[in-house]
């Protein structure tokens, strides 16, 4: 085992930065809601949330929060997922495969644009009356 | 370094509680279920289970934390893990029957900062607990971790560590509130003048009956005892240092055995740590749970080999210690205190608490109350708050009579005081004092003679018998006391009492002895006129003390309700219960011993005490 140094320490902070910010519940640039209903699993849901952990995965991104809900009332669309960049409105994405989630990914998580040939809508139903 | 620790990414995390409380209430049982489950449904490369230590709720175990969202499950069984892993952990579904319901309300409360047990905490000492594994070092220092050991070898000098620590106004967490700094300085001008080695001591003897706080800091995040005390060693320029800790505390030996190889592993502890160039190490020293060896002296002695006896003090460990040389002892918490003091600054640190006690206490709740648990407080926070927002109030709906702190060394104070902000000079103008943080709560219900004498029975139990006024003067109240419950006090008893507990006081070798009085002269401050029922009436008013309640039958109960059921009957050890069924029993007082089983048994609440 080798002797830390002071930038060692910081080094392994950097690496464990992305599961304890998880827990501790801090700032996330955008939050990714796969779908998980029964329709959205037996469409493929699990795919999408193993890509989607691929993807943070090996670029090292610790500021996107995967989560995961139940249907989103749109069976036939399935599987969906809905992207909500911190300070905009989220934007629902249907009837998704592993390379346009990956795409999506890149392109609008990362980078900021929605990926319109995708997209279903932008917004959410009302929930507080 | 640990692969699942560190460099995979999971999408969440589930905190299973591994403190002591939770693990007896079966927790690794509910872990083995969640990692069984998640495989079953092949979510075991998204969701982690992490052991954590203690959440402080341990009413409420087994608990489960699940991050993100911070959903806050207990109570688990293992039947319930199948339906919670497909509906939360797969489907985003979060289970509310699963989740915590206040005392007073109907609706659960899914998320655990909004649960008023948690919602007044402030978390310094506690810093870590539920977010971390503590049983891996990384997960320490990614909480910044190890990140003000770095600062205190690197930048700082000693004087400026000292002179931090002092600013900080940080007492003492072991119960009598000795300033941190002070101590430290001393310990540092003794070595200067001394030469040679020194020691710095960690004190982990808790022994007040109902306290665990430095139990749950060593279990839940040994580092932050382990990084105190390299900070303080590079103060006061020691080599080595020990961790007493109990026999009785399994977990606590074995997590802290983990952390400190840990340390090693990575050059924290050893040799020319961080590349400093500054040396230290930390060896565990396992006590056998003698209480009195929490007493600084006794646990000298302890540590060197010898009996567990206390000594004369001056000279205080500062100049003459550990095989008299200079040595520093702190208590669990105190330590744990440190480095968040360093990170964050003594103006930080002193703008949390009163004038005169600053910073957080961390407190076990235990007691009539309905909330038992580990709480982490700011200091000035008052009773009420801790008893009813924290603590949810007495069960039962009973009425709050008073709490013990400090343990058998402390007091009792009445509900009268119970809007009394808690600091060090506070508690001790109440007669109580601070201690270790171990509060039992009463209700209406608790003899106050009883307990006094519960408390007398602990000390001299635990008297080492080294000097006479702790090892007869306890001996000699305790029977007084032991007494008065059975009905035989007399009018000079109260008398005797007072003028024995002042004499211990004035004469008794060492802290044990000096406080052990405690109890007796609180109850006998604030509730004297229950001794005196006890001694001029020969009753009990709580009913507690048995040998002076006079247990009756209602006639029109046991007839028209119970229709004289002879269950009492039947269970009377001494026959004194007289009746046959479908009549209403009396009770023979002349053979009645005043066990209280026809109470315990009767359905019909036919069977009185007077």
């Amino acid at each position: 085992m080798p002797k830390l140094t002071v930038q060692d320490l910081e080094k392994i902070r950097e690496q464990t930065r992305r599961a304890l910010s998880i827990r501790e519940g801090g700032e996330f640039k955008a939050k990714v809601n796969v779908h998980m209903g029964t329709c959205g699993i037996a469409a493929g849901a699990r795919t999408i949330m193993s890509a989607l952990i691929q993807e943070v995965e090996t670029r090292g991104t610790t500021d996107v929060l995967l989560t995961s809900s139940g249907c989103a009332g749109l069976c036939s669309r399935e599987p969906m997922v809905t992207v909500e960049l911190a300070g905009q409105a989220p934007v629902k994405y249907a009837n998704l495969t592993e390379p346009k989630i990956r795409e999506i990914f890149e392109r609008h998580i990362l980078g900021g644009a929605i990926v319109k040939d995708y997209a279903l809508g932008i917004g959410s139903e009302k929930t507080d009356l | 370094m640990d692969e699942k620790s560190t460099g995979k990414t999971f999408r969440m995390y589930l905190m299973i509680c591994a403190g002591t409380g939770c693990v007896s209430n079966h927790s690794y049982e509910i872990k083995t279920a969640l990692e069984k489950e998640l495989a079953r449904q092949g979510l075991e490369n998204e969701v982690s289970v992490v052991p954590t230590g203690c959440n402080g709720f341990c009413e409420r175990g087994p608990i489960l934390v699940v991050q993100p969202g911070n959903i806050f499950y207990q109570q688990l069984t293992v039947k319930d893990i199948p339906y919670l892993v497909e509906e939360h952990f797969l489907k985003g579904r979060p289970v509310a029957k699963l989740m915590y319901v206040p005392p007073e309300g109907k609706t659960p409360v899914p998320v655990l900062s909004d649960i008023p047990f948690f919602k007044k905490q402030v978390l310094i000492a506690l810093r870590n607990r539920g977010l971390i594994n503590p049983e891996k070092i990384e997960e320490y220092i990614a909480r910044d971790g190890y990140k003000a050991i770095s600062k205190a070898l690197t930048e700082m000098t000693s004087e400026k560590i000292i002179s931090e620590i002092a600013l900080s106004g940080l007492r003492g967490r072991g119960g009598a509130g000795f300033p941190t700094g002070l101590k430290w300085q001393l310990v540092r001008n003794a070595a200067s003048s001394n030469g040679g080695q020194k020691y710095i001591i960690c004190n982990g003897d808790e022994g007040d009956p109902g306290a665990f706080m430095d139990r749950s800091i060593l279990e839940a995040d040994p580092h932050a005892v382990i990084e105190g005390m390299i900070i303080g060693a590079k103060a006061m320029g020691a080599t080595e240092g020990f961790i007493y800790v109990r026999n009785e505390y399994p977990l606590a030996v074995q997590r802290l055995d983990i952390a400190l190889k840990q340390a090693r592993e990575y050059g924290l502890l050893g040799e020319n740590i961080l590349g400093t160039g500054f040396d230290f190490d930390i060896r565990i020293k396992r006590g056998a749970g003698a209480f009195v060896c929490g007493e600084e002296t006794a646990l000298l002695a302890s540590i060197e080999g010898r009996l567990g006896e206390p000594k004369p003090r001056p000279p205080y460990p500062a100049q003459s210690g550990l095989w008299g040389k200079p040595t520093c002892i702190n208590n669990v918490e105190t330590w744990a205190n440190v480095p968040t003091i360093i990170n964050r600054g003594a103006k930080w640190y002193a703008g949390i608490g009163t004038e005169t006690s600053k910073g957080t206490k961390v407190f076990s709740l235990v007691g009539k109350i309905n909330n038992t648990g580990l709480v982490e407080v700011p200091m000035g926070i008052t009773l009420r708050e801790i008893i009813y927002d924290i603590g949810g109030g007495i069960p039962a709906g009973k009425a709050f009579k008073a709490v013990q702190t400090g343990g058998p060394s402390g007091g009792c104070i009445p509900s009268e005081k119970i809007d009394l902000p808690i600091d060090y000079e506070s508690l001790t103008a109440a007669g109580s004092m601070m201690g270790s943080g171990g509060m039992v709560i009463m209700d209406e219900e608790t003899c106050m003679v009883d307990i006094a004498r519960y408390f007398l029975s602990f000390t001299q139990d635990e008297s080492c018998g080294k000097c006479t006024p702790c090892r007869e003067g306890t001996k000699a109240m305790l029977s007084i006391l032991t007494r008065i419950t059975e009905g035989k006090g007399t009018e000079e008893d109260v008398t005797l009492l007072e003028e024995l507990a002042v004499a211990i006081k004035d004469t008794a070798l060492c802290g044990l002895g000096k406080t052990a009085p405690n109890p007796v002269l609180t109850t006998l401050r604030y509730f004297r006129n229950e001794y005196e029922i006890h001694i001029r009436d020969k009753k009990c008013p709580a009913h507690v003390c048995r040998q002076l309640n006079e247990y009756v039958i209602d006639p029109d109960l046991c007839l028209n309700k119970g229709r004289g059921c002879d269950v009492c009957r039947r269970n009377c050890a001494s026959e004194a219960i007289i009746g046959e069924k479908n009549e209403a029993h009396v009770i023979d007082q002349a053979k009645c011993i005043k066990c209280g089983v026809c109470f315990d048994v009767c359905n019909f609440q036919a069977v009185k005490v007077k």
